[in-house]
């Protein structure tokens, strides 16, 4: 049973509120689905359209675009080698090909026991501690054989499950806009002129 | 190694201005008691002071041109919404994905509330109902750092209804990405916050500033350009203006990664610091690694045509890089050495672009998949001599006619300068293409040897009968 759960509904209609459409929360319920099964389900999606008024189809064509949306299940860590132009002047290649050894699967596969699925990435937006490579988007910086061998020991023993929450699980930490200090959404049907602003309106 | 253990890859040497690195310094630097403590929302404080037509018109004069890729001045931007058209929005972009680029995400995490002040900022000068906040989908903790300094903020007062007693009123929405490179572009944007595939919209007529999210007047802004706002409401545009260049004032984030000896992201005088300064500087990168030949740069993102030795001296200005042949993009300057395989390279790049396609513009998906395919078999040792000429065929159908690139000395060439023209909706096309054109224009005979390995191998293994022999 993967339609959101009851707590996560509430969540969903909160963070559906915050938007003037919608169809703007069709993304972050994804991901609030992708935090609560692992990945993205049939289910869910259509769960998703329900509550932001579109088609399952419309839905899974906005799902299907985005790299980080899964629709089979993924190993407890996602492992994200980057084999974008710094990392791979500086010897992604060799980091990929060693990973593959030690896991025993090929860029794609997830190893037996569920625990990391290994994948080839783009750019990671840390090109100066190239190489690079992310668990469950977590950075990873100036990697070496050596260094992730450890890491690989180190995630399967469970000793850095505080920093590396599972897959699905982005931000520990979300956003609230408290009822009593929200400005409001601007709906795009109502032309409003701000509140600060001179009239008659004095753009340049 | 980082100046900073908690600010990977920062480097923080010598003495020149910081505008938004200010307080990389600081362990606790993206907390609401620092940033009060440094001057924090003092800006907004000094915004709210003024009418939001000054302000408008100090963040004109001030030439803050955008750091995100296509540097067009922000001022300009907030003014080519159309008049009495409500409500607008703001949407952050923080979806930094270009290769090489590594500024957006270390300012999320270590200096949110500056992004935030910045944001508040342009909303008020702008008339901005509503703030959109896109921050990529792989930075969780960009996410996280930024969404609890959007909670602080709030519980001060600074975001929400009537801020700090005005009648200034805007929520800040933050929203995540899901990976997608193509959805850095500001329409692309949009499309994704409206819940949809990233595809970017044919401008014009669909320029953000007309028509953008849900239809609407949209001001679509880079972190780092945002970021400038404070410090620059605080200190005053002639204080701006006075670092750098007139056309190039202030400062920028420059990442610089690959084979120097210093790989690192450093906070540059604006327009007067040249190629040479940050890749051989004693401040910067000092050098190429092993003290090896410098063989090549990207001088401005993934998507920017390249430069070799002979542009070293170019300053990082924007309209100096395009009559060099390329462009300053999102100050990302990737650095190869004489061990460089340039075809790899080469393939590197345009596999990203290729692979990032979004699918609407048939040049760009089929065309950059076809110069992928054909630049791996080069690669591979089985490409032919046609495949050399067929690279640039493909190219053509892409860009137009001519497509900028560097002088080479060594070539006898001259410079092509940007902007190329192209078929496409948007740049991923053209730039699929843009490290190949490269490659072929400044390293041709690499891919030749290439090629002639590979016929020599070929002729070895399939013995030739004359026709009719028997």
């Amino acid at each position: 049973m993967s339609r959101l759960s009851e707590a996560n509904v509430i969540l969903a209609k909160e963070i559906i509120g915050r938007y003037p459409k919608a169809r703007s929360a069709t993304i972050p319920l994804l991901h609030l689905s992708q935090q609560q099964n692992g990945y993205v389900t049939n289910e869910a999606i259509a769960h998703v359209a329900e509550l932001v008024g579109a088609t399952s189809a419309e839905v899974m064509g906005t799902a299907t675009f985005y790299e980080m949306f899964k629709f089979e299940p993924v190993g407890k860590y996602l492992v994200n080698i980057c084999g974008t132009m710094s990392c791979q002047l500086l010897g992604a290649d060799e980091l990929m090909h060693h990973a593959e050894e030690r896991l025993g699967v090929k860029a794609g596969g997830t190893t037996a026991d569920g625990m990391f699925t290994l994948e080839h990435a783009e750019c990671q937006a840390a090109c100066t501690e190239a190489p690079n490579m992310q668990v469950n988007y977590r950075h990873c910086h100036r990697m070496t054989t050596t260094a992730f061998d450890q890491l690989i020991e180190d995630l399967a023993a469970g000793r850095l499950d505080g920093e590396i929450p599972p897959h699905g699980t982005l931000a520990r930490v979300r956003q609230q806009i408290p009822a009593d200090k929200a400005a409001g959404v601007a709906s795009p049907d109502a032309s409003v002129v701000p509140a600060w602003m001179p009239a008659p309106e004095a753009a340049k | 190694m980082s100046s900073y253990p908690w600010a990977a890859g920062y480097i923080d040497d010598g003495d020149r201005p910081k505008i938004v690195t200010s307080r990389f310094q600081y362990e606790d630097s993206y907390t609401l008691d620092r940033y009060h403590a440094t001057g924090g929302y003092e800006g907004l404080r000094a915004a709210l002071a003024r009418t939001p037509g000054e302000v408008h018109e100090d963040v004109k004069a001030a030439t803050v041109l955008g750091r995100g890729g296509a540097g067009f001045p922000a001022g300009t931007k907030w003014g080519l919404m159309p008049p009495g058209k409500f409500p607008r929005y703001l949407v952050v972009n923080g979806d930094e994905s270009e290769p090489g680029t590594y500024k957006d995400r270390l300012l999320m995490e270590r200096d949110p509330h500056q992004l935030v002040e910045g944001c508040l900022i342009a909303a008020y000068a702008a008339g901005l109902s509503q703030v959109f906040l896109y921050i990529r989908g792989e930075m969780p903790l960009a996410h996280e750092r930024v969404g609890v300094a959007l909670n602080e903020a709030y519980a001060a007062g600074y975001i929400g209804k009537n801020i700090l007693g005005t009648a200034f009123s805007v929520d800040i929405v933050l929203h995540w990405g899901a990976g997608a490179y193509v959805v850095g572009e500001e329409t692309a944007l949009i499309e994704s916050l409206e819940g949809k595939r990233g595809e970017p919209r044919l401008k014009p007529p669909f320029f953000p500033a007309a028509i953008g999210l849900y239809g609407q007047p949209t001001i679509v802004n880079n972190v780092e350009t945002l970021s400038n706002l404070p410090w620059l409401l605080t200190n005053g545009s002639a204080a701006f203006t006075a670092i750098g260049t007139a056309t190039s004032p202030g400062t920028r984030m420059v990442a610089v990664s690959g084979h120097v000896k210093r790989p690192g992201v450093y906070e540059i005088v604006n327009g007067s610091t040249t190629f040479r300064d940050i890749i051989f500087g004693d401040e910067f990168s000092q050098g190429i690694r092993d003290d090896n030949e410098l063989k090549a740069f990207v001088p401005g993102g993934g998507s920017a045509p390249w430069f070799t030795a002979d542009q070293l001296d170019i300053p990082f200005e924007g309209r100096a890089a395009g009559a060099a042949g390329s462009m300053l993009g999102s100050g990302a300057v990737m650095v190869m050495d004489h061990t460089t395989d340039i075809p790899k390279a080469a393939l590197t790049l345009t596999h990203f672009y290729a692979a990032e396609s979004c699918g609407q513009c048939t040049p760009c998906r089929e065309g950059g998949t076809w110069l992928e395919r054909v630049l791996q078999r080069v690669v591979d040792g089985r490409g032919t001599s046609s495949d050399l000429d067929q690279l640039l065929q493909i190219g053509e159908s892409i860009c137009p006619g001519a497509f900028p690139h560097a002088s080479s000395e060594r070539l006898g060439l001259s410079a092509t300068p940007f902007p190329y023209k192209m078929t496409t909706i948007c740049f991923v096309g053209p730039s699929a293409y843009a490290p190949v054109h490269s490659a072929l224009t400044l390293f041709r005979d690499e891919f030749e040897a290439r090629i002639a390995v590979s016929s020599a191998t070929v002729r070895k293994q399939i013995p030739v009968t004359a026709v009719g022999a028997h």
